[in-house]
């Protein structure tokens, strides 16, 4: 990089070209973390990587073009029409799959490097392949592979409980942390002899091995996890897939992946903390495993003293009220009721009462996740409060409806020392004058921990589906 | 080492830092379109695909890479057109 003087004019145009698209990309992350800016910066980060696209296809001295534009056209088809079909409430799997992906890539990536070049027989020392640009670097190969992998296989487990298409609940295997570090024992011996040792032949045997026990260890990290605990595993995957890209950019020696890259692995490790701060959880129990499953074991009982109540008597109380919060959680997601809340919402307001949302840091299954689905349905900006803006104000209010959430509402996680979710910040909805959750049984919430909000005098369930309750709710009201 | 490894990895850490930076200052409303568009960014190994795929490597480098590009591609337009449209919604409204 240095000697630049001596690069031919189209390597310097090429670095000209990553380095403008990379000071895009910051700019882009930086405006995409304001609500007015935001669409500016993920425009400007789309342009970006359309600019770093260019100056690499600048930057090659010999073009065969058809594996490229088969591979973008292919590509983009394929991404163009899931973004384009996805449905809000199904973002969350969207991410994952999409997160998969591009881990996949990054192996993929890593492995042509290798069939190109070969790993060189020196640690750390670049090989430079013939006839083409940069470096390969053995060690960088092996952990792009390794991370690369991971993020495959553990994206689409998660993306597989998030679609229900596997059971939310953590699934253990008898002796998992005996067989993790195994597995961790085992690749590190495979890598350090691929790298150090052995090339050629047996070099690829390990490379193999190295790419099976990534996805291994891929689905043994995703696995013991339950559902509810999903959107810490997607910030941590995407944040993977990041380092995964800074990988494969040590290996080929280009600068623009290991900046963009870490950019995405720092970004994806601030959220997760950020979510674990937010369940009482230290990241590295996040990042070691298996977390949120020894949790089925306490808090368990049966119900007592319920009460419940109807779509009318619940209209005829919000009618009345003055202040009224609403609490959104993964059931509002899955029911699509967000258009029914806001419906309701601007009755009630017609009728005087003051409307607020309460947003528990993890509700739903990704962060801000809630606030997507209500942005949807129009809900204004200054309505919605976090947490810890509002949490005070719950024994000032007149009436909390809780959609669909279970866990982010239990007070047995400020009272309960047995409970699994002792520990955890939760709303104080209980403190209201009068309570109302929407939910579709008594079953448990992804944690299965007994809720004693539901035994609480000044709360009535309303069974059934969020959505359907919610219009029955808005029906009544305009007729009362 | 050779020196062009030492200067990836001052690259690297810088970088880093420039990404806790940038990322600690945003709001919880934007952290699922934040997490989608920092997603699709990380689709920039579609960079390392290009040149595997269209470079001099032989037949299998150019099979690998395709594959590799073409995941890359399902991330980086995926990935932006999903944020956008989530970012849409906020923009609807004032």
């Amino acid at each position: 990089m240095l000697g630049a003087a001596n690069l031919p004019l189209n390597e310097l145009l090429a670095h000209f070209g990553y380095i403008v698209s990379i000071l895009m990309f910051m700019v882009g992350i930086m405006l995409m973390g304001r609500v007015k800016t935001a669409k500016n910066g993920n425009r400007l980060a789309a342009g970006a990587m359309l600019l770093a696209v260019i100056a690499q296809l600048v930057q090659m001295k010999t073009i065969d073009p058809v594996w490229i534009v088969v591979g973008l056209v292919v590509g983009a088809l394929i991404g163009a029409v899931a973004s384009i079909r996805v449905q809000m409430t199904q973002m969350p799997e969207m991410v994952a799959l999409f997160n998969g992906s591009g881990g996949l890539a990054s192996l993929l990536v890593a492995v042509a490097a290798y069939a190109y070049g070969g790993i060189p027989s020196q640690p750390l020392a670049g090989a430079t392949i013939a006839g083409s640009r940069g470096d390969v670097n053995g060690l960088a190969v092996m952990l792009s592979i390794l991370i690369g992998g991971v993020t495959f296989t553990g994206s689409i487990i998660a993306f597989l409980k998030l679609a229900e298409k596997m059971s939310g609940k953590p699934i253990l295997l008898p002796g998992r942390h005996a067989v993790n570090i195994l597995l961790a024992v085992l690749v590190a011996v495979f890598i350090a002899l691929g790298v150090w040792v052995l090339g050629g032949g047996v070099g690829l045997a390990l490379l193999v091995l190295v790419i099976l026990l990534s996805f291994i260890m891929g689905i043994t990290l995703v696995i013991p996890i339950g559902g509810g605990d999903m959107p810490v595993v997607i910030s941590l995957l995407n944040s993977y897939s990041g380092v995964a890209a800074a990988m494969a950019g040590f290996a080929l020696g280009s600068h623009v992946l290991i900046v963009s890259g870490s950019l995405v692995g720092a970004a994806g490790l601030i959220l997760t903390q950020i979510m674990c701060k937010a369940m009482n959880r230290s990241l590295a129990n996040v990042v070691f495993g298996g977390f949120g499953a020894e949790a089925a074991t306490g808090g368990g009982g049966e119900y007592k003293n319920v009460k419940s109540a109807d779509a009318e008597t619940a209209a005829m109380v919000m009618a009345d009220a003055q202040s009224i919060i609403i609490v959104p959680g993964y059931g509002m997601a899955v029911s699509q009721a967000q258009h029914a809340v806001r419906e309701l919402a601007k009755l009630l307001e017609a009728k005087g009462a003051s409307i607020r949302y309460a947003i528990h840091p993890v509700a739903g299954r990704m962060p801000g996740h809630m606030n997507v689905l209500l942005a949807e349905a129009n809900v204004p900006y200054e309505q919605l409060f976090e947490m810890d803006q509002i949490n005070e104000e719950f024994k000032s209010t007149d009436v909390v409806l809780v959609i669909g959430a279970n866990d982010t509402v239990n007070p047995a996680a400020k009272t309960d020392k047995t409970s699994p979710l002792y520990g955890m910040p939760v709303m104080n909805v209980e403190e209201a004058k009068t309570v109302f959750t929407m939910k579709r049984s008594l079953g448990g919430g992804f944690a299965q921990v007994k809720n004693t909000l539901f035994e609480c005098p000044n709360n009535f369930m309303i069974y059934g589906d969020a959505r359907k309750t919610l219009e029955e709710i808005a029906k009544a009201v305009k007729e009362g | 080492m050779t020196g062009e490894v030492i200067i990836a990895f001052y690259t690297f850490v810088l970088a880093c830092v420039a990404g806790f930076q940038l990322i600690s200052k945003v709001p919880p409303t934007l952290h699922t379109p934040l997490m989608s568009g920092a997603n699709a960014i990380s689709g920039i190994t579609i960079l390392g695909a290009i040149a595997m795929a269209g470079g001099t490597g032989g037949f299998a480098a150019h099979i690998i890479g395709m594959l590799a590009v073409l995941f890359a591609t399902v991330n980086v337009v995926g990935g932006f057109m999903v944020t956008e449209r989530m970012l849409k919604m906020f923009g609807s409204r004032k």
